[in-house]
């Protein structure tokens, strides 16, 4: 079939602005939005700019906004969308090069919540014990890939680039939550600062941008009951 | 163009496991940089699903000598058995140092690590399947990555994102460092540094239907190959028996570890008559074999029989979604079926470069098929061969392989870099690179030479002649083919001339490594005269002891291949016919 796309595409070199461009692809329903993209890039238009390695939804690299929504372009097939297929950088992060967005703030407040296991205790060698319950408690929240798609879905974010955003309270929670680490007390003071987990307004978008089906919004209220257990 | 300089002891290229577990080791003792051209964390060690390997013996009685025997087993005999030794034996403290750092491991009611069955895993050397594998769901290289990129961040590691390395200098045998492309901005990076890592990775793209990230080129052996270092065992390259017909993502053998059955078009349960004492989890050379004989005897299924079927159907949706999450996942988004009620079209998918940047046990590479070593230069993980994986490679054991050898690598880069002083390099390194670059800048575009189109036809033509069967008659035609397109690459061109996230440009060099992993298996897998491991040869059925216990080492000679042998190390266990 026949597909019509609308890129909107920015080259620093040349444009003041970014630009919609249309394309016209032939793909079977089956494929990805990653697959019509490279089809433009490789055989049309070289110069298309988007980050993609795995194709398959695991690393994170090629979350962008499909017809207003914010998903992976190698988890969404075309039949899966309406046509035509309007494309679009993720929001609020700079836009480097048509879907290319400055990944760079994104990591920094990953980072500010302490990412890694704190536990001072000598582990001895073999592995320290977890039951399965205690385990269960966090699952939902290791299985982040940092793709950014629910950050830069937040009405929140959007206005307030310094709010610390869903992606990092949920890397805040796989460690707040898990029962061999001891470093709450300090994450959670990073949750209690202006920027932190009670600048969410339960907006729920995140919830629904995340493509590996992480309760993020669940996560941030954990977090937030958490820190007024602490207080 | 715009050169900057950066003086380390150390560089670390590649962020995946290998590259990781490394800069943990060296980051302590030295001025150590990490390279990468993707964000770590999107590297595909974050794609590993099943498992890691190690004698916990946390389910039954186990132990690392059991281990090594399926290893070496499972190689065809052609793995070190010393090294060997070394994976299975450091696997145990490996793993438990990962779940210090905070590695969420599935966990059984003990509160001890969970360990699920994987293909030719044993206990008792063959007795029966071993609860080996040590997991967290089926994604375990995404705890893996995670985790050691959490441990780096923890210790203030310097990393260069978006950094392609795409040249190393090497003076008289010595390293002095490497000459990375700033993907961002088009500037060219010398890195000063007397101790190098490569951990770029596998090369799958070079088939068409693979579980490989698109990033997955190749280019640590490549731009090593293009320096006159060898490349070994090339020949063996690892066809995954499970993955989702025509896309090639990988469905885990932790599907089949968890009671999973390959059917073919009439429902039979094939693997039994090709492996009769563990069926199903015999060893991927075999499965993948078995699964492209039934299609040839037309068993396949579907309208054009060439798939079979993985049916999980009768494992209950309780273990389905707790064990296999994201396997099911991927099932349901691209195929759209229902892997609790139907069973799921597969095919082998081109997954594992056994073959690579040869090294010794402490990840030290290797000049030359004698032993000769470059003073500086380092290899760990898919990129490179040590060799513990032999002919064909356990599953399980790549994720232990990145976790012991990246640590070593590390370790030996601690050593040397302790033991020399730095060298100066100059901004003029970066000429070569330079120079390449603006070849590709100032030539006009032609559709015709356009990357993409030649790059098709390799993974086109890689599926067809070099796959699961070879013969004489495949090998030479690919021959012919492969000259034939690298002619053609002398002339490729590119449209895009900027400068910012130019990755049509980067597309084309990485093109030039696909070329050489690509001649480097053909020419290694015509000369191999003998069927062993994931190399079957239809001329030469039969594994050929007296000839062939030996290592290729490919080295470059001018646009062809020039082939040496190595023996291969023993160790206790006498090469014997490999049944299952
Ligand atoms: C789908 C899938 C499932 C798997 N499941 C399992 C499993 O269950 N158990 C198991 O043991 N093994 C498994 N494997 C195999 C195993 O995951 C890989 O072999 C292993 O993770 C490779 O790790 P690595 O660190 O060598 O490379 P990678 O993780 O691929 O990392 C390569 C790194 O190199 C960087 N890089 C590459 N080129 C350059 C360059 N020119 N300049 C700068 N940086 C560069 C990349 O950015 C990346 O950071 C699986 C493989 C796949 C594909
Ligand atoms: S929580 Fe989900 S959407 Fe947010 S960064 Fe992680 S994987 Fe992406
Ligand atoms: S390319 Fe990896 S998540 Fe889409």
């Amino acid at each position: 079939m026949e597909i019509d796309l609308k890129i909107l595409r920015y080259d620093p070199e040349n444009d003041k602005k970014g630009h919609w461009e249309y394309y016209k692809v032939d793909a079977e329903p089956e494929e990805r939005i990653l697959d019509l993209l490279h089809k433009i890039k490789w055989f049309e238009d070289g110069s298309l700019s988007f980050r993609k390695s795995c194709a398959h939804g695991v690393c994170g690299s090629d979350a962008m906004v499909v017809n207003g929504e914010n998903m992976l372009a190698c988890q969404v097939l075309v039949k899966e969308v309406s046509n035509p297929i309007k494309i679009e950088p993720i929001r609020g992060l700079p836009v480097l090069k048509d879907l290319i967005v400055d990944m760079e703030p994104f990591f920094d407040s990953y980072k500010k919540v302490m990412p890694f296991l704190i536990n001072d205790d000598e582990p001895g060698d073999r592995e320290r014990l977890q039951s399965p319950e205690d385990r269960d408690k966090f699952e939902d929240t290791t299985k982040c890939i940092l793709c950014a798609a629910c950050t830069t879905s937040c009405p929140v974010f959007w206005t307030a680039d310094s709010y610390i955003g869903p992606a990092a309270i949920v890397n805040a929670h796989r460690f707040v939550m898990d029962s061999r680490d001891q470093g709450s007390k300090q994450r959670l003071e990073i949750m209690k600062d202006v920027n932190g987990a009670f600048r969410c307004r339960t907006a729920f978008n995140c919830t629904s941008a995340c493509p590996r089906g992480i309760q993020v919004t669940k996560a941030i209220e954990d977090v937030k009951r958490e820190t007024l257990l602490n207080n | 163009m715009k050169i900057v300089k950066h003086s380390f002891d150390g560089i670390i290229v590649g962020a995946g496991g290998a590259g990781l577990r490394a800069a943990i080791e060296a980051a302590p003792t030295m001025k150590l940089a990490v390279i990468t051209k993707l964000y770590p964390t999107r590297s595909h060690t974050g794609a590993a699903q099943g498992g890691m390997s190690a004698a916990l013996a946390n389910v039954e009685e186990d132990n690392w000598n059991w281990h090594a025997f399926d290893t070496v087993k499972g190689s065809d005999y052609l793995a070190d058995q010393p090294a060997v030794d070394i994976l299975c034996k450091e696997a145990i403290d490996a793993v438990v140092e990962l779940e210090h750092w905070g590695l969420p491991f599935s966990r059984l009611e003990s509160g001890k690590i969970a360990q699920r069955r994987f293909g030719g895993h044993t206990v008792k050397e063959g007795a029966a399947p071993a609860f080996r594998a040590c997991y967290a769901a089926d994604r375990t290289g995404h705890m893996i990555l995670q985790t050691l990129y959490q441990k780096c961040v923890s210790m203030g590691v310097e990393f260069f994102d978006e950094f392609q390395v795409l040249d190393i200098k090497i003076e008289d045998g010595v390293c002095k460092g490497v000459v990375a492309y700033e993907i961002a901005t088009g500037d060219l990076h010398v890195f000063e540094a007397r101790a190098v890592t490569f951990a770029t990775g596998g090369f799958g793209k070079i088939f068409k239907v693979s579980s490989n990230a698109h990033s997955l080129t190749g280019d640590g052996p490549g731009m090593l190959y293009q320096k006159g270092i060898p490349l070994e065992d090339m020949e063996f390259y690892q066809f995954h028996p499970t993955g989702i017909y025509r896309l090639g993502i990988l469905l885990s053998e932790a599907a089949r570890g968890e009671g999973g059955i390959l059917r073919n078009k009439d429902g039979e349960r094939f693997m039994e008559r090709y492996a009769p004492s563990i069926k199903d989890l015999a060893p991927r050379d075999m499965v993948s074999r078995a699964i492209a004989t039934e299609i040839s005897a037309g068993n396949g299924a579907g309208p054009n029989n060439d798939y079979v079927f993985l049916d999980l159907t009768h494992l209950g949706e309780e273990a389905i979604m707790k064990k296999l999450p994201d396997i099911t996942d991927f099932v349901r988004t691209y195929v759209k079926i229902e892997p609790i009620n139907d069973p799921i079209p597969v095919q082998p998918t081109a997954h594992y470069a056994m073959g690579g940047i040869p090294t010794d046990v402490n990840g030290r590479v290797l000049s030359d098929h004698k032993g000769g070593v470059i003073e500086g230069v380092y290899a760990a993980g898919e990129a490179a061969c040590v060799s513990v994986h032999g002919a064909n490679r356990l599953g399980t054991n790549s994720l232990l392989d990145i976790v012991v050898f990246g640590k070593r690598a590390g370790q030996s880069m601690v050593d040397y870099v302790s033991s020399t002083k730095a060298s100066p390099l100059n901004e003029s390194a970066a000429d070569d690179l330079s120079n390449k670059i603006s070849g590709f800048m100032e030539k006009e575009h032609t559709t015709e030479f356009s990357v993409a189109k030649i790059r098709s036809e390799l993974q086109d033509s890689m599926e067809e002649n070099a796959k699961i069967f070879r013969s004489k008659e495949t090998l030479d035609n690919q021959t012919e083919i492969l000259s034939d397109l690298r002619e053609r690459y002398k002339n490729v061109t590119i449209s895009d001339k900027s400068k910012v996230f130019n990755s049509e440009l980067l597309e084309a060099i990485e093109l030039d490594y696909l070329l050489d992993m690509a001649d480097t298996t053909v020419a290694s897998a015509l000369a191999r005269k003998e069927s062993r491991g994931a190399h079957s040869r239809e001329d030469y059925p039969d594994r050929d002891d007296t000839k062939f216990m030996k290592h290729s080492f490919a080295f470059k000679n001018g646009d062809s291949v020039k082939l040496e042998y190595k023996d291969v190390e023993l160790g206790k266990y006498e090469p014997m016919e490999r049944k299952y």
